[in-house]
């Protein structure tokens, strides 16, 4: 488990490193899209969090929900 | 016990997993009425989430969450009787913003009768690139314990790790994209202390007898998804997501998701979705066992079988216009999930028949979300 650790840090950081040099190829006057509520990833934390919980308790997967939840398993 | 898994994260539901790293989200509350209603199951409750920054630098995200259950599904109906039980969940978060990085504490307890789950969540993000790319990882550290209605002697416990990692990329002034992996291990009393298996007997009457399920002490399993976000010429939203599962049980499922959002005039945004899942059924599974003891893992718990399910989700919001000084803003949202399960290696027995040639079991299930958010 911990060198699994140490790989999620690595590679944490060594994409951080790599990316350090190169230029941004959308400026930030060209960003205004992502401003709109609608281009929100997780517009509504408390009811993603929600229905993810849901899944997790009658699905055998679990993780990688990015901004969404998980939670406790109801027979 | 109406909870099997790790308590509902906040660092889910704080702000440590950001678009961007270098803002803190805005104070909002959110008072949620959630309702499941399928399979003999009736699960409703609310969820309260309030978060407040100060000083632009420091933020506190606190939920208390309520599952209120009334259970006759199929496992009960067959091997035990009817309950009613309350779950409870009270999280509390810190974020500090440092420059580019955001820095995320937060601790969840969840209580029931049977059931105490306890994590410790820290989660780093950062921003680099120009902004462009949100680099994030994380950690989690839980202690369940277990117990058992009626058996004062009857206590286990479970310790569970989640390490995290993800990247969210700004690819063109339309298009982001996010790339995630867990791995969680879990080690201690994984099962359901109420839960049993059935083996065919000839000597009973049905055919068939039940023992108690027997599972590995230990879990570990791998998770890594793919999701963008596309905004529309026209002003609308299209995301999509994918997610690949497999874990040391034998289980590998996919997961697939596509959501569309359309704004309408100032005050409406309406959102439709679609999602399919799917996975294989743990190795130590059977809906019937040749014998008793007949492996040294038993397990009869439909969601360790092979099955998939689809979900039609509907929702919108609708922008207030309260006139209150200390709310900025504020919605009402109502969103509607339909989901159809459909098990190919579970069977109805209360449906009739030979041992092993009972329908397989399927149903519909109604989800509902209804919620106020405020800004202030």
């Amino acid at each position: 488990m911990k060198t699994a650790a140490r790989f999620l840090c690595i590679l944490a950081l060594l994409a951080a490193a790599g990316c350090s040099s190169v230029e941004p190829w959308v400026k930030p006057y060209e960003r205004q899209n992502f401003a709109d509520p609608i281009m929100a990833l997780d517009r509504d934390p408390v009811s993603s969090a929600y229905i993810n919980h849901v899944f997790e308790a009658r699905e055998g997967a679990r993780g990688a929900v990015g901004s969404h939840g998980g939670g406790c398993g109801c027979n | 016990m109406i909870r099997a898994r790790i308590a509902l994260p906040l660092f889910l539901l704080a702000a440590s997993v950001p678009v961007h790293a270098g803002v803190l989200p805005d104070d909002r509350a959110d008072l949620l009425y959630h309702r499941y209603d399928g399979g003999g199951v009736t699960i409703d409750g609310p969820s309260l989430l309030v978060r407040k920054k100060f000083a632009e630098k420091y933020g506190v995200t606190a939920n208390y969450y309520v599952d209120m259950v009334s259970s006759a599904s199929i496992d009960v109906v067959t091997t035990a009787s009817p309950y009613k039980e309350e779950r409870t969940q009270g999280s509390v978060a810190f974020d500090m913003l440092n420059g580019k990085s955001q820095y995320s504490l937060s601790f969840t307890n969840s209580e029931e009768s049977d059931y105490t789950a306890n994590s410790l969540s820290f989660d780093v993000s950062q921003d680099i690139f120009g902004d462009l790319t949100t680099v994030s990882f994380g950690f989690s550290r839980g202690w369940d314990e277990v117990r058992r209605r009626g058996d004062d002697e009857f206590a286990e416990s479970v310790d569970r790790r989640t390490y995290r990692i993800g990247v969210s990329q700004i690819l063109t002034p339309s298009l982001m994209m996010g790339l995630s992996y867990e791995l969680v291990t879990d080690e201690g009393f994984l099962n359901n202390p109420y839960r049993s298996v059935r083996y065919l007997d000839p000597g009973s009457p049905a055919g068939y007898a039940y023992q108690p399920e027997i599972y590995p002490n230990t879990r570990t399993s791998n998770a890594a998804s793919v999701r963008a976000r596309y905004f529309l010429p026209y002003r609308a939203a299209l995301s999509g997501e994918y997610r690949y599962f497999a874990d040391t049980w034998g289980i590998g499922a996919h997961t697939a998701e596509v959501t569309y959002t359309h704004p309408w005039t100032e005050r409406w945004i309406f959102e439709v979705g679609l999602r399919f899942y799917t996975q294989d059924a743990a190795d130590f599974y059977s809906d019937l066992f040749p014998y008793a003891d007949s492996q040294n893992f038993l397990a009869r718990d439909k969601e360790l079988s092979t099955f998939s399910n689809q979900m039609l989700s509907v929702g919108a919001t609708y922008e207030l216009s309260l006139d209150w000084k200390f709310l900025q803003r504020s919605t009402l949202s109502f969103f509607y999930d339909r989901m159809q399960f459909t098990y190919d290696d579970f069977r109805d027995i209360t449906s009739g028949g030979a041992p092993g040639t009972e329908s397989l079991y399927e149903f519909d299930a109604n989800v509902f979300r209804f919620f106020f958010s405020g800004w202030f």
